[in-house]
């Protein structure tokens, strides 16, 4: 029983961590992308649309992928060279990536997914509970923990994070150095579109393997909101993308338990529960100014 | 050959003006290509979607109708905005809202007199303003990010009007089904100029048009504008940072509850599950759009309403899938903040590599 | 830049041509509260209009507007219609009742249609399908197949459509298996294919091996085929979805009703009435009975010939929750009883939301 509720809260948190972690990435660089949601919604609708042409799971899933750069791209050049307000930008990502994602997909209504195989690790898939939790996923799962490991290696013990983090933390003085600012945002902002494609990819062929309008469900908002839990440490994404999949996944079983608590009361328990935490961590100076992107949102302009 | 960004002394007056209207024709453009692109003509579709809401008096009322709780909205945004508050729970102060506007005609039904509008529309802007002080305490208190909290709020008050409306405020007589009773007539916002529009559009222009002259003529105003430039500027003026984030998120808060409240009175006459179709966010765009500028936003509420009505009719004229609304505002908001570059800068096109410390590199 | 031009002078020319050719006798206009690629609930409404448009060819002219907020925006969209020359306007949502019934106020020679309402008027009529006929079939077929001995139900909203669904399949599990168990879980949303797959999986974790969903994605299927579990499609047939899961489906098809309607429209002899029917009218409709053992065909096959030859599965003896008697044996509840159905039988296990 206990297996089987884990299996569950992990697939409902895999595209959340996805996305997550490269929001996280980008807002290291100092850039709010509130685009989580149309990039996602354009993964999930091109993926879908790729693997289904194509027959190919893997394919579709790197359509996603470059689904979710071309949009970031767009992004990136309004926020990056235009220096177009980044909260208004990232809200014109959305509206468009629902817009488009809608129109492309439909199409592809009613037309049952590709399954991704699931992905069973000899030897270690044979282990009681450990097995089947950790090593009978889908690739995409094995693919959000490697991303978490790289991501977090990379901005804390590679050069290039450490640049990464500069250029978030102080794009003045990482200019003054020598670092093209814009160039090491364009890429951060570039592997956050890959990730929230990837996590679109994630709703489409795998969670649920067929296309439908508005699949991602405010899942974007909720990465977002992630990332802040965080306190922009990408080992405590993974912590937060799990108690969000589990406190929804439990609500569904406290029901079928019969607790008899309001149902709405239940489903708004996720979002308290975000609120809750953002003000513990943001209460605590400590946490929060040695981890926040000094410079996040704010535009760069080399002159100034 | 380069392209480069070059700042300008000045805002430019003539780009200020320009830039919204080379964005709309720009819109406009890539409107035809998708119609183009999906089978349509591009001419006809761009007539019946921006042209045609306005040939006629009724579609003319309901674009009017649909503008007005954009334009209160984006009113109350333009002053989160422009003083550097991120306020984008609009929606959830806008359902909160209703619910309490609502409070008298769905608890105390016979309660009908003079004074019941007033009071629920009084309500509605207490409801609001409620809602949004607290992402407001939360950040001056706490600290925390108005942007995520304000945001989670908006999914709690839906939620908490879909417990009110299928739970204790359900219609007696209404066969369980999820809805308050109606409103009675004394609950119900007038209809002006003999047709559908009801009375919240003048309540709403002179909202703006006070709220304009305020941004613009008094201390207040210019408080909100240098606290949003530039906040140390503005604490040596002795400007309180936190005293004007808990402005005007309420501001914000009451004018999105006024909506709230007007919309069910007006336009629903009764509590539903759902009572806006996103109205607090395309206010977003709206506020941005309007250059938060409470005139620029009831023309930018217009516009935006226009892409509803105008979607609708390529819809139902043509056939045309009902997600281009939401690519054409998507384009419209894009190109928009695209084009207001030039207010700030000149694009200067060279030859030479070399650049100066003023440009940025394309 | 050029070739756009050209094409553009094509599309207007062709345009032109189109608009020259249009002269139907009748234009039906339906306004849907989804998007028509739902695969459930409008999607079935749409197919019923591509019905009317392949039954009447060029004599009747239609149009839609799909994923319509409930409100002011609905109330927009009819009175669009009503003043675009529709001669009858479907309205396919509950939330549509009030809007409707302006709207037709205003616009006395347009005949008004309302899906799942209960406000008629003179040029309002009314209609709905009885699904729970359909729903008493799968109960049965639940029961027989089931090893645990539960069923999981993926519920939207308490509204009565929903609670007497969940009756009438427990009242036919009950004929089957006295002891059936049947777990609710309430997602609040009519369409959400990831909250509907996260309940199919807390349900099959909690013992059901039978899952069927008052909600209108294929998800819940596409889990239930993942787990090695069974369940039913949801208003349109979802057997692509499911190719081993689903043991039958509960069609809702409206292209009858369409049909007739726009028919009497056409020879000027349309009333208002309240229309609600079911099996016997193939408004409801069973979607073939696949991945089950031949006796339990026969039975499903039995139970829809009786509906069909009108016998009525809320027939009494029906205890209430609460141990109250609803119907004693042998009566058959009214219409108006089933219709405003606020209470559960006994054995559901679950609480009403209040």
């Amino acid at each position: 029983m206990f297996e089987a509720v884990l299996l569950t809260v992990i697939t409902a948190a895999t595209p959340l961590l996805i996305a997550a972690v490269g929001e996280l990435v980008v807002e290291r660089s100092g850039v709010l992308n509130l685009g989580v949601e149309g990039m996602m919604i354009m993964g999930a609708v091109i993926g879908f649309a790729v693997a289904n042409q194509t027959g190919s799971g893997t394919l579709g899933v790197f359509a996603a992928v470059g689904a979710g750069m071309a949009m970031s791209a767009l992004f990136a050049v309004l926020v990056l060279f235009l220096v177009a307000n980044q909260v208004a930008t990232g809200l014109a990502l959305t509206i468009l990536g629902i817009g488009f994602s809608g129109m492309i997909g439909e199409a592809f209504i009613g037309v049952p997914g590709l399954d991704l195989p699931q992905l069973y690790i000899p030897v270690l898939s044979e282990i009681p509970f450990i097995g089947p939790v950790f090593f009978q996923q889908d690739a995409l799962v094995y693919i959000s923990f490697a991303l978490v490991a790289l991501v977090a290696y990379g901005l804390f013990r590679t050069r290039v994070g450490l640049v990464l983090r500069a250029v978030g933390d102080n794009h003045g003085s990482a200019h003054a150095l020598g670092y093209s600012v814009v160039k090491i945002r364009f890429m951060a902002i570039l592997f956050g579109g890959a990730c929230a494609g990837l996590a679109g990819a994630y709703l489409s062929l795998a969670y649920t393997p067929q296309w439908v309008e508005n699949m991602t469900a405010g899942r974007g908002w909720i990465a977002l909101a992630l990332v802040v839990f965080s306190s922009w440490l990408p080992l405590r994404v993974v912590v937060g993308a799990y108690l969000f999949g589990a406190v929804s996944v439990l609500n569904l079983h406290a029901q079928a338990l019969e607790f008899d608590i309001p149902s709405q009361l239940l489903s708004s328990l996720p979002y308290l529960a975000t609120i809750v935490v953002l003000v513990l961590i943001s209460a605590n100076r400590r946490l929060t100014l040695v981890n926040t992107p000094a410079c996040l949102g704010k535009p760069f302009v080399p002159d100034r | 050959m380069r392209i480069e960004l070059v700042k300008r002394k000045e805002h430019s007056q003539a780009m200020a003006l320009l830039s919204p209207l080379i964005a709309v024709a720009l819109t406009a453009l890539a409107a035809a290509i998708i119609f183009l692109i999906s089978g349509h003509n591009p001419l006809e579709a761009l007539y019946k979607f921006f042209i045609e809401p306005l040939t006629q008096q009724w579609s003319l009322e309901a674009t009017i109708d649909k503008a007005t709780p954009l334009i209160l909205i984006g009113c109350g945004l333009a002053v989160c905005y422009l003083s550097n508050n991120w306020n984008i729970g609009a929606e959830g102060q806008f359902v909160v809202g209703a619910i309490f506007g609502s409070v008298l005609p769905v608890l105390f039904p016979s309660f009908e007199n003079v004074a019941t509008l007033p009071l629920m529309l009084l309500f509605g802007a207490i409801g609001g303003a409620l809602w949004a002080l607290i992402p407001a305490l939360l950040k001056t208190r706490f600290n925390t990010n108005e942007i995520l909290t304000s945001l989670m709020l908006v999914y709690v008050a839906g939620l908490l009007l879909d417990y009110l409306v299928r739970g204790p405020w359900r219609d007696p007589g209404g066969y369980n089904f999820p809805e308050s009773r109606i409103f009675s007539d004394a609950a119900t916002l007038p209809e002006v100029f003999g047709g559908t529009m009801s009375l919240s559009a003048p309540i709403t222009i002179v909202v703006a048009v006070v709220l304009a002259v305020v941004l613009a003529k008094t201390l207040k105003g210019f408080e909100i504008r240098v606290m949003g430039e530039s906040p140390r500027a503005g604490s040596f003026a002795g400007f309180s940072a936190k005293g004007l984030t808990i402005f005007s998120f309420a501001l914000a808060g009451a004018l999105a509850g006024l909506a709230g409240t007007m919309e069910v009175s007006g336009a629903l006459n009764q509590l539903l599950p759902s009572i806006s179709p996103g109205y607090g966010f395309t206010a977003i765009i709206v506020a941005f759009l309007g250059r938060l500028n409470p005139i620029g936003i009831i023309i930018a509420g217009f516009v935006l309403a226009l892409s509803y009505i105008g979607g609708e009719g390529v819809q139902s004229a043509m056939g045309v899938s009902n997600e281009i609304a939401s690519v054409i505002q998507g384009l419209l908001l894009f190109f928009v903040l695209a084009c207001d570059t030039l207010i700030l800068y000149r694009i200067r096109i060279t030859g030479q590599r070399a650049s100066t410390g003023e440009a940025s590199h394309v | 830049m050029k070739s756009l031009l050209k094409a553009t002078v094509a599309a207007v020319a062709f345009a032109a041509a189109g608009s020259a050719a249009n002269a139907a006798d009748v234009k039906a206009c339906f306004v849907y509260v989804g998007p028509v690629g739902d695969f459930g609930w409008t999607y079935q409404h749409d197919q019923g209009r591509l019905a009317v448009e392949e039954h009447f060819g060029d004599k009747v002219e239609t149009a839609f507007l799909e994923s319509v907020a409930e409100g002011p925006d609905a109330e927009r969209a009819i009175e669009r219609f009503a003043r675009e020359g529709c001669n009858v306007i479907f309205t396919t949502s509950f939330g549509y009742m009030n809007p409707t019934i302006k709207v037709a106020k205003k616009f006395p020679d347009v005949k008004f249609e309302h899906a799942t309402g209960y406000k008629t008027a003179d040029n309002v009529a009314t209609y709905n399908s009885k699904f729970h006929q359909g729903r008493y079939i799968i109960g049965q077929i639940a029961a027989k197949q089931s090893k645990t001995g539960v069923a999981g139900y993926i519920a939207s909203f308490p509204i009565p459509e929903v609670v007497s669904g969940i009756n009438a399949f427990l009242l036919g599990a009950q004929s089957i298996n006295p002891d059936f168990q049947v777990k609710v879980v309430w997602v609040n949303t009519w369409f959400d294919p990831g909250k509907e797959a996260d309940a199919a999986k807390a349900l099959i974790d909690q013992g059901a091996d039978i899952i069927t969903q008052h909600t209108d994605s294929t998800a819940p299927l596409q889990v239930a085929q993942e787990r090695g579990v069974h369940g039913f499609g949801q208003a349109s047939d979802m057997i692509n979805f499911a190719k081993d899961a689903q043991y039958t489906a509960i069609i809702d098809d409206w292209a009858p009703y369409y049909i007739e309607r726009v028919q009497e429209v056409l020879d000027g002899n349309w009333h208002s009435h309240s229309s609600w029917e079911g099996l016997a009218e193939g408004h409801v409709v069973m979607a073939p009975y696949t991945n089950l053992p031949p006796d339990v065909v026969e039975m499903a096959q039995a139970t829809e010939a009786k509906i069909k030859g009108g016998w009525e599965p809320f027939t009494g003896p029906i205890i209430k929750q609460d141990g109250t008697v609803a119907a004693e044996e042998g009566v058959t509840l009214d219409d108006g009883a089933i219709l405003g159905m606020n209470w559960y039988i006994q054995g559901v296990d679950d609480k009403l939301p209040e």
